[in-house]
């Protein structure tokens, strides 16, 4: 059957891979009939799924929708809406009878007065529902979408605007999405949290393309103030978080018994019982032992415009030979800060994939955001592994950067994948944080 | 820190990596706090497989839980509520606050405050 998935307007290439990976991860088959892929910013998107309880499965997890309607009819207008509405579903209007019912009407880029709104529901009374009309909470609830040709495509194509629809749909409303949790994680309303902070929708949208779920254990390796492991705890997860800094995630030492750690934060939520556990370490050295451990990693790796990027080790590569003070090796006494170096951006990437590799189980999922200039925004080579699955490379833009949600799936033994048009920059070779990162180069000549 | 993620790391030293030796690292002067959680029984099955036994054991043993069974439960045994009421117990209720963990292996310590692990080297480790 045909439904309508009613996309939110924004982060416009993430849709599309949120709801499939919501398909994977709730198990139902997902089939996209029609989406504009070409501008990438109409909020219709046609899909095939098995029944509604697949619909509601569907948009039950999806944060870049709105909702989800059976589709009962499309066209280029209005004669041909009614059509196909016929068509479709004549023989399943008399099954609607009775029930409270309302229509309510959507435009995209477009809209209409109250008089032709009225006007344009009432030319669907052919489907004879004999129900009182209830507008709020109608048991039954129609609503007509409307597409128009919007401003940045009339200026892009130097068509002029017109004022007829040209696509409109006919959809029987099933459920809502889970956009609502947006609401709930807001930064704004966080007891913790920092400048580096990923914002709550996209933190969601990342824990569902790592497919969150009960049951399962995700670990985020650059955890700062956990956003991601609050997202992906929302949806269920067990979360593990480290960071080489750990006044990210335990708080500053002045602000102790403040509430503001990681994890107060999931004791605000009632999520408790997900959190597994912080811990101070480097990705580059690693106690998390060689085996198929985790469900899901989720990482914003520091790339060092806002946060630099820093391992262990010295930056002359000279090893500080240990002391006794006092008795005791310098190491072991307290406020023994490890030396730490910079690092570079490609380099990490690479750790990252290959610690995927080693630690993720058959089809466990890697989320991984990284920024780029705009100068690479057309040709963008993705950090690729043999072991390793492109699932999707999604992008956000800003005024002189962007920044791509690339998502993985660890192949099982025997599978490869294709890498030969993958990333394959190297660092540049240096010692300061600028000579090796070239994005927070480019970046920092802007500011 | 919990028992689950005590079972899920090693040392970081990379050369001990591959030495069994290194694994589990040994608690020393440990202390506990329990602390009640929602029962999840899908996580303990789901995770269970990950759990290395041998090592689960031992951990336990130095924190003086009663022993555990010599192998893993498995099939039937997970339709017990009890066993996997156990096993939620120490993998997921008892944390570890205080104290060390040491490398079987190179002997390195790892300090374990406020319930956090600090696996972060120094210079002539790394």
């Amino acid at each position: 059957m045909e439904y309508m998935v009613r996309l939110a307007q924004c982060h416009e290439t993430f849709r599309v891979p949120e709801l499939q990976a919501v398909a994977t991860l709730v198990g139902v088959d997902l089939e996209i009939v029609s989406y504009d892929e070409y501008s990438n910013q109409s909020p219709y998107c046609i899909v095939k799924l098995e029944n509604d309880e697949a619909a509601r499965k569907l948009i039950s997890r999806t944060i870049l929708a709105k909702d989800i309607s059976e589709l009962w009819g499309q066209g280029t207008n209005y004669d041909e809406l009614h059509a196909d509405v016929k068509k479709r579903t004549s023989h399943r209007w008399a099954d609607y009878n009775d029930i409270p019912f309302a229509f309510a009407l959507y435009g995209f880029s477009g809209k209409r007065t109250q008089e032709k709104r009225v006007e344009i529901i009432k030319s669907f009374s052919y489907t004879g529902l004999t129900g009182p009309v209830q507008l709020k909470n109608p048991p039954l609830q129609f609503i007509v979408m409307e597409e128009y040709i919007g401003d940045p495509e009339a200026s892009a194509l130097g068509v002029s605007r017109i004022t007829e629809p040209r696509k409109v749909f006919l959809g029987r409303f099933i459920a809502n999405s889970a956009r609502d949790a947006i609401d709930k994680y807001d930064l704004k309303k966080r007891q913790y949290i920092s400048t580096t902070s990923m914002d709550a929708e996209l933190s969601l949208v990342t824990a569902n393309m790592a497919l969150a779920a009960p049951g399962k254990v995700l670990y985020d390796p650059f955890v700062g103030t956990g956003s991601f492991m609050v997202a992906a705890s929302h949806f269920g997860a067990l979360t593990l978080g480290s960071d080489i800094d750990p006044r990210s995630f335990r708080g500053k030492d002045e602000e102790k018994g403040m509430g503001k750690n990681v994890q107060a934060n999931f004791q605000q939520y009632g999520i408790e019982s997900k959190f597994l556990d912080t811990f101070t370490s480097d990705l580059t050295n690693t106690p998390l032992r060689n085996a198929q451990l985790l469900d899901g990693i989720i990482c914003d790796p520091p790339y060092g415009v806002r946060e630099g990027l820093r391992v262990l080790g010295t930056r002359d590569g000279k090893v500080i030979e240990p002391v006794v003070i006092d008795g005791v090796l310098n190491y072991y006494r307290p406020g023994y800060i490890p030396p730490k170096r910079p690092y570079g951006f490609e380099a990490i990437q690479r750790d990252v994939l290959d610690f995927a590799v080693r630690s993720l189980v058959p089809n466990g999922r890697l989320t991984m955001w990284m920024p780029t200039t705009n100068d690479e925004a057309k040709e963008f080579p993705v950090p690729m592994h043999p072991n390793l699955e492109v699932i999707a490379v999604s992008v956000q833009y800003f005024s002189n950067w962007a920044r791509r949600l690339m998502t993985y799936r660890r192949l099982p033994e025997g599978e490869v994948s294709d890498i030969s048009k993958g990333r394959s920059n190297a660092d540049q070779r240096g010692i300061t944080a600028d000579e090796l990162n070239g994005f927070r180069r480019k970046v920092c000549a802007y500011l | 820190m919990k028992v689950i993620t005590a079972n899920f790391v090693t040392c970081s030293v990379k050369e001990c990596k591959t030495s069994p030796s290194a694994f589990p690292l040994h608690f020393h002067d440990a202390e506990l706090e329990m602390q009640e959680l929602d029962f999840q029984p899908e996580f303990i099955r789901n995770v269970l497989p990950r759990i290395d036994w041998e090592a689960l054991r031992v951990t336990a043993n130095e924190l003086g839980f009663p022993s555990l069974p010599e192998s893993k439960p498995e099939g039937e045994a997970l339709d017990d509520e009890q066993t996997l009421k156990d096993l939620h117990r120490l993998l997921l209720e008892t944390q570890v606050m205080e104290g060390r963990l040491i490398c079987g292996n190179c002997s390195h310590e790892y300090v374990l405050k406020e319930g956090i692990a600090n696996f972060l080297l120094p210079s002539h480790l790394v």
